[in-house]
């Protein structure tokens, strides 16, 4: 453990798990908006808006992420001059972040039209009989429930987001498997020390995340 | 072509292990034969005719990869040492090894000998042994041509691209604070960027860089600055405890440095940009323990 007695380690530590954090929290919050309306297009009446949400899921669902990524910085970035920030880091994190909301929004959609299968028929049936629109029958009366029904999958579709947030390493953001690989660069000695509590920690914050997801999906389940 | 590439590895992986026990037999009764010793060395390895040589594969002029062969300066002196301990090239298998993950290599077996821009220093002296050194470069910059980066003092605020955990990184880092570090994991895509002018300028040993501004596609587009602001000795990388084999390969880097080998390997590779051979200084050679 004494390599992480070194406040130079521990810092790089702390940094690498901190952008971790931060690419979950956005790309979460980017995907479950993206997915949304892009699930909202799947069931939609329109051609048009179910084919562009069909393709966007077999395209992303499909594509390597590490792939995705990379296309964040070698094609938006490089060649479509497509600029976040002027700070190198905050640039790369955004482009990071843009590459896991797409990418994970592909999965998001497809757990909320599952959900949306869940809802009986009849809900959706007496919400037009009503006089609702598609847009009020969705808003309010199927999307509510079938959120509440796809807890625990998102639950799993946001812990594999925080492990996938490690790819944007790739392109230099300095994050959890970048530091590892700076430490056991300069620390061969402690190789299984350093794997160990980065992957440890990995563990130790989605473990109970993971429960936490199981407990609120049995919470807001909606009971019929 | 299947078959028979099949049937080679086959064959290689039986002599390999043939190998492995010859040199088990060796140690086992040692004190009989009293020739050339240690069995885990790479000399005894060597006389079993095969050595595999940790390199890099993305280094124009040093170590490049290009299909399945290797070319640059490192290869050449890998063959030179090769020849030396008696091996020959088709004994040779070439493994591609990146700059973290070159300690790790030599201490678990998985290559025998390491010729791949492998600065010597204190930290890897713990865990590895150095024959060399053959090459003593300098972290510098690579710009594009129309750049005002003269030196590293003009970094600061400058987008710089270097390989994550490298020595050059590091030293940016430490020495550079203002600039802004771009990390990736190869060179290569280093160079891409400053191709696309995503960062300033691309930093690493001065050799290394003047290979990528030597390459076809970037000609004319980049310049090394040409001033180094560090010493970056090269040294050949084996085990930790195999004194025998580091004096071995010193040996022979100065035979080679004599007899026109050690020449005849930079005009080959590096010397093709023009850049006259360097004279390989013998009396800085490590002494090995």
């Amino acid at each position: 453990m004494d390599v992480f007695s070194d406040p130079a380690n521990r810092d790089v530590y702390v940094t690498g798990f901190l952008w971790i954090l931060k690419l979950t929290l956005a790309s979460s919050a980017g995907a479950l908006v993206l997915g949304t309306v892009l699930a909202a297009m799947r069931v939609s009446p329109v051609p048009v808006l179910r084919g562009f949400g069909t393709a966007w899921v077999n395209i992303f669902r499909n594509t390597p992420l590490t792939l995705i990524v990379f296309f964040c910085y070698f094609g938006l970035f490089s060649v479509l001059g497509f600029t976040t920030s002027d700070n190198l880091e905050l640039n790369n994190y955004w482009l990071g972040v843009v590459g896991l909301s797409v990418y994970t929004a592909a999965f998001v959609c497809e757990a909320i039209r599952s959900g949306i299968n869940t809802v009986p028929a009849g809900q959706a049936e007496a919400a037009r009989a009503i006089g609702m629109s598609f847009r009020q029958t969705l808003t309010m009366i199927v999307l509510p429930q079938a959120g509440r029904a796809v807890i625990a999958p998102l639950g799993s579709i946001f812990i594999a987001l925080a492990k996938n947030a490690t790819i944007v390493g790739t392109i230099g953001l300095m994050e959890s498997s970048n530091a590892m690989k700076d430490l056991i660069n300069a620390n061969g000695n402690a190789v299984f020390t350093i794997f160990f509590v980065f992957a440890g920690t990995f563990a130790v914050v989605l473990i109970p995340t993971g429960y936490g997801f199981g407990w609120l999906a049995n919470r807001l389940a909606v009971k019929r | 072509m299947r078959i028979t590439r099949l049937a080679a590895t086959f064959g290689a992986m039986t002599m390999l292990f043939a190998a492995a026990a010859c040199g088990g037999d060796d140690s086992d009764n040692a004190g009989g034969s009293g020739s050339s010793g240690g069995g885990s060395g790479i000399v005894g390895k060597a006389s079993g005719g095969k050595l595999t040589f940790g390199v890099k594969a993305d280094q124009p002029g040093l170590g490049l990869q290009t299909g399945s062969t290797y070319t640059g300066f490192d290869i050449e002196i890998s063959k030179i040492i090769a020849k030396g301990l008696g091996v020959p090239e088709s004994g040779i298998t070439w493994k591609t090894t990146v700059s973290a993950n070159r300690e790790a290599y030599i201490q678990q077996g998985q290559v025998d000998v390491v010729v791949a821009t492998y600065t010597i220093n204190d930290e890897r002296k713990q865990k590895v042994n150095f024959a060399g050194p053959y090459y003593v470069a300098g972290q510098d910059l690579l710009v594009p041509v129309s750049s005002t980066i003269a030196g590293p003092e003009a970094l600061a605020g400058k987008k710089v691209c270097s390989v994550s955990g490298s020595t050059p990184a590091k030293k940016i880092q430490t020495d550079y604070k203002q600039a802004q570090l771009q990390q990736f994991d190869s060179y290569s895509k280093c160079v891409t960027a400053l191709a696309g002018g995503q960062v300033d300028a691309v930093t690493t040993d001065d050799i290394i860089l003047a290979g990528y501004a030597a390459q076809e596609q970037y000609a004319g587009k980049f310049k090394v600055v040409g001033k180094p602001f560090s010493t970056e000795p090269y040294g050949i990388g084996v085990k930790k405890d195999d004194t025998e084999g580091c004096n071995k390969i010193n040996e022979i880097l100065k035979a080679a440095a004599t007899d026109g080998s050690y020449k005849k390997a930079w005009d080959d590779t590096l010397g093709k940009s023009g850049t006259p051979a360097p004279e390989l200084d013998t009396s800085k050679l490590t002494n090995c323990s």
